[in-house]
């Protein structure tokens, strides 16, 4: 008996070996970056990008029969960092993913999943001349390397329809949004005499990445760009972070907005049930037939258009540690986000490639689709999400603060950020 | 009957027929194997698939809850320290954890009862001749076989401030609404999910109280027993088993509840009021890089449903 037990110990030994060396090695080193061959991407879930990247796959491959791409779209799962980070941790990433986030970025690193950028010969010369010092500082480590590429923004405004606006008696080409006061009253009048049932309908819910669409776009705006977390200090419950959430606050009180969870099926802007609403360039042709206008974010005094800051909402590149051939990686890198390869992602999914100078490269596009210039315009004056550990942390603990005291108002705003600003700094932090 | 018992039993059957024979000398494979070596080729898929997919997992994920430890890329060779009962002490620390466990615990007084009580009454109308039996069993059943993502939709929209519950219900609906009022929404959840998993422990109860003689039910008759003392004297006791299992996997399903409150109350709202322990697990072992926290959490979560599993057997199996 005691032998039996013994070898069918030696069994799941044996399995639970081989199970634990099936992961894959990475290839290390300056080698690796100059290795060249077929790879492998992966790309977003979302119809026009799909169409984008099998035209750029198409292209490459037509030059490069010998590093052929690859591509499929992210592996279905919760989230796209999700997938990714599960796929970090089993070592079968592809080469190249085109759809990071900054968010995320950090963990990714701090699992070594990720490639220095830098270790390519002018790298870091590139991304800043393509997307601007200021802007592509934002995308940098702490350890001063660039492990990710900024690639597209959808920089956050405020659309709003004008058809509520004009029945609520307020001017639907001049809407006044600028400033606290003013978006308050617009709101007001939207519910009362617009037939609008919510002026505007963030989500309320504790989703870390929802204040993306609520705070965070006011609070850079307010504070002309500063993160959420600075130098290790929290930002948001400075007098700018509190007057930005004490206006939502004005908002879920009033009534102006839901304090329900929508249903993510629906889009109460879309339905003609909510008049304002925080939405990026994408939404342009989801709105195609709403009679819709946008403005930057609003900023407690008002702000001229050309000097308000918001969220970027941008989308990263990066090269993954298990991928063998960096070298045609970087080299599809490169290609991908060239100037034409740029223009055709704009004239395909209409978002903001992080490109400096954007109205003059494309005139043509912005001429034939004068709606996107906003868009364009405000793409040279956005914020990030700051490049710290435990990002998602963070901003889960800011969240829970947020809906706590501003959407459901069972804590003081000040209190509650006070208390979430120290946990915030204790996880920014830990290494 | 290990096979040194049998080679002795062999020997004194032996004796008792006086032919006294030496003991036949059995082969190493045999010995090695056993009388019927191909049982085990039977079993070592499924050891195997249990040892990779169930013993591994929890054993490292035992592992990782007393160590200081994160995902890496597979060649990154990181410490990680071993950090004794720290991961449990910041489980048991957190504010948002006893949280979920108060919710937890509301959600099962109702859930696991509501569940037992509904699925047996179900059971019994389902199990008597009446018209259109076929389609009451296949409508019953399917909530359960439907995807939670589109039931979730679907509760949205009823139990939303505008929704169709509070349009019926007018000055009498809730303030503040279902969904976002901290008393009403854990007992809302639990509601839910006993209507989405009924039809599961329904046809549990189907099949015992199939089981069960009618003997019983035309002795008790003859006895002059009414119906409700039939029900409660011959049906409830008969069907004990399939109670105590119902119980025990109400618990089991119930204490690992995290679609609910991820999609329907939006990651655990309003206000962590239906945060449940899954939930954080996820947000922290998936989304947050904490994966030694979430498996502490995970640990402390199976001694609570083990333990209420057993006192579930004890109190439902005691003769």
């Amino acid at each position: 008996m005691k032998r039996k037990a013994t070898i069918l110990s030696g069994l799941l030994v044996g399995s639970l070996l081989l199970t634990a060396c099936g992961g894959g090695g990475s290839a290390g080193g300056d080698s690796a970056n100059a290795q060249r061959g077929p790879i492998k991407i992966w790309y977003a879930n979302f119809e026009p990008e799909i169409k984008w990247a099998q035209q750029m796959i198409e292209a490459w491959n037509a030059e490069h029969p010998d590093q052929k791409i690859t591509g499929q779209e992210v592996p279905a799962g919760k989230s796209s960092e999700e997938a990714v980070t599960a796929a970090i941790a089993a070592g079968n990433t592809p080469c190249l993913i085109f759809n990071g986030a900054q968010i995320a970025t950090p963990d990714y690193q701090h699992m070594g999943g990720l490639v220095s950028l830098d270790s390519f010969p002018g790298a870091a010369e590139y991304i800043e001349s393509r997307s601007g010092e200021k802007v592509a500082q934002q995308y940098k480590s702490p350890d001063g390397k660039y492990y990710q590429i900024p690639w597209k923004a959808n920089p956050l405004m405020m659309f709003y329809n004008k058809d509520i606006f004009a029945k609520a008696g307020l001017d639907p080409d001049n809407p006044p949004l600028s400033t606290y006061q003013d978006f308050l009253s617009a709101a007001r009048k939207v519910v009362a005499k617009g037939g609008a049932k919510y002026a505007i309908a963030p989500a309320p819910t504790n989703e870390f990445y929802q204040s993306f669409f609520d705070f965070y776009p006011l609070s850079v705006a307010e504070s002309g760009g500063t993160l959420l977390v600075k130098d290790g200090k929290a930002q948001f419950n400075s007098d700018a972070g509190l007057q930005v959430a004490n206006f939502w606050r004005t908002i879920y009180q009033e009534g102006l907005a839901p304090k329900d969870p929508v249903s993510t099926t629906t889009d109460p802007f879309a339905e003609g049930k909510v008049a304002i609403r925080s939405a990026g360039p994408w939404a342009i042709s989801t709105y195609g037939k709403l009679h819709w206008g946008v403005v930057p974010v609003p900023t407690p005094n008002g702000m001229p258009a050309n000097q308000t800051w918001t969220f970027a909402d941008a989308k990263t590149i990066s090269i993954y540690s298990s991928c063998k051939n960096r070298g045609t990686a970087w080299d599809v890198l490169k290609f991908a986000t060239g100037e034409e390869q740029d223009g055709k992602f704009l004239e395909m999914t209409g978002e903001m490639p992080l490109r400096q100078g954007l109205p003059d490269k494309y005139p043509d596009y912005f001429a034939k689709n004068p709606s996107y210039m906003t868009f364009a315009d405000q793409a040279s004056r956005v914020a990030e999400v700051p490049f710290v550990p435990n990002s998602i942390g963070i901003w889960q603990t800011f969240r829970d603060a947020y809906v706590a005291s501003v959407v459901f108002g069972k804590q003081d705003v000040t209190s509650a950020f006070d208390q979430a600003a120290q946990k915030v700094e204790q996880l920014a932090g830990e290494k | 009957m290990s096979p040194d018992t049998a080679s002795i039993t062999a020997g004194r059957l032996g004796d008792v027929a006086g032919k006294k024979q030496p003991p036949r000398p059995r082969r190493p494979v045999r010995r090695l194997l056993g009388q019927h070596p191909i049982g085990i080729a039977f079993v070592t898929p499924y050891t195997v698939f249990l040892a990779v997919l169930a013993a591994y997992p929890i054993l490292l994920a035992l592992w990782i809850s007393f160590h200081d430890f994160f995902f890496t890329a597979p060649g990154v060779d990181v410490p990680k320290p071993f950090v004794g009962l720290d991961n449990y002490a910041d489980v048991l620390s957190d504010p948002l954890v006893r949280r979920s466990f108060v919710n937890i615990a509301i959600f099962l007084a109702i859930n696991v009862p509501l569940t037992t009580i509904a699925a047996l009454a179900l059971a019994a109308v389902l199990n008597a001749v009446l018209p259109l039996r076929g389609f009451f069993r296949t409508a019953y059943y399917l909530p359960y076989v439907t995807a939670s993502v589109a039931v979730v939709a679907v509760w949205l929209w009823l139990f939303s401030r505008d929704g169709l519950v509070n349009t019926i219900l007018g000055h009498l609906a809730p303030q503040p609404s279902w969904l976002v009022n901290e008393t009403l929404v854990m007992p809302l959840i639990a509601l839910y999910v006993t209507w989405k998993q009924l039809g599961f422990f329904v046809v549990l109860y189907l099949a015992a109280l199939q089981n069960i003689p009618r003997q019983l039910y035309e002795s008790a008759a003859v006895d002059g027993a009414g119906r409700l003392r039939i029900w409660w004297s011959i049906t409830v006791p008969s069907v004990r088993p399939a109670t105590t299992l119902v119980v025990v996997l109400a618990t089991i399903w119930g204490a690992n509840l995290f679609t609910e409150p991820y999609l329907l109350t939006g990651s655990g709202g309003p206000n962590g009021a239906s945060m449940s322990p899954v939930l954080i697990m996820y947000q922290k072992g998936i989304q947050q890089g904490k994966p030694d926290f979430a498996a502490a959490l995970g640990f402390v979560l199976v001694a609570a449903v083990l333990a209420l599993s057993l006192l579930n057997r004890r109190l439902l199996e005691r003769e």
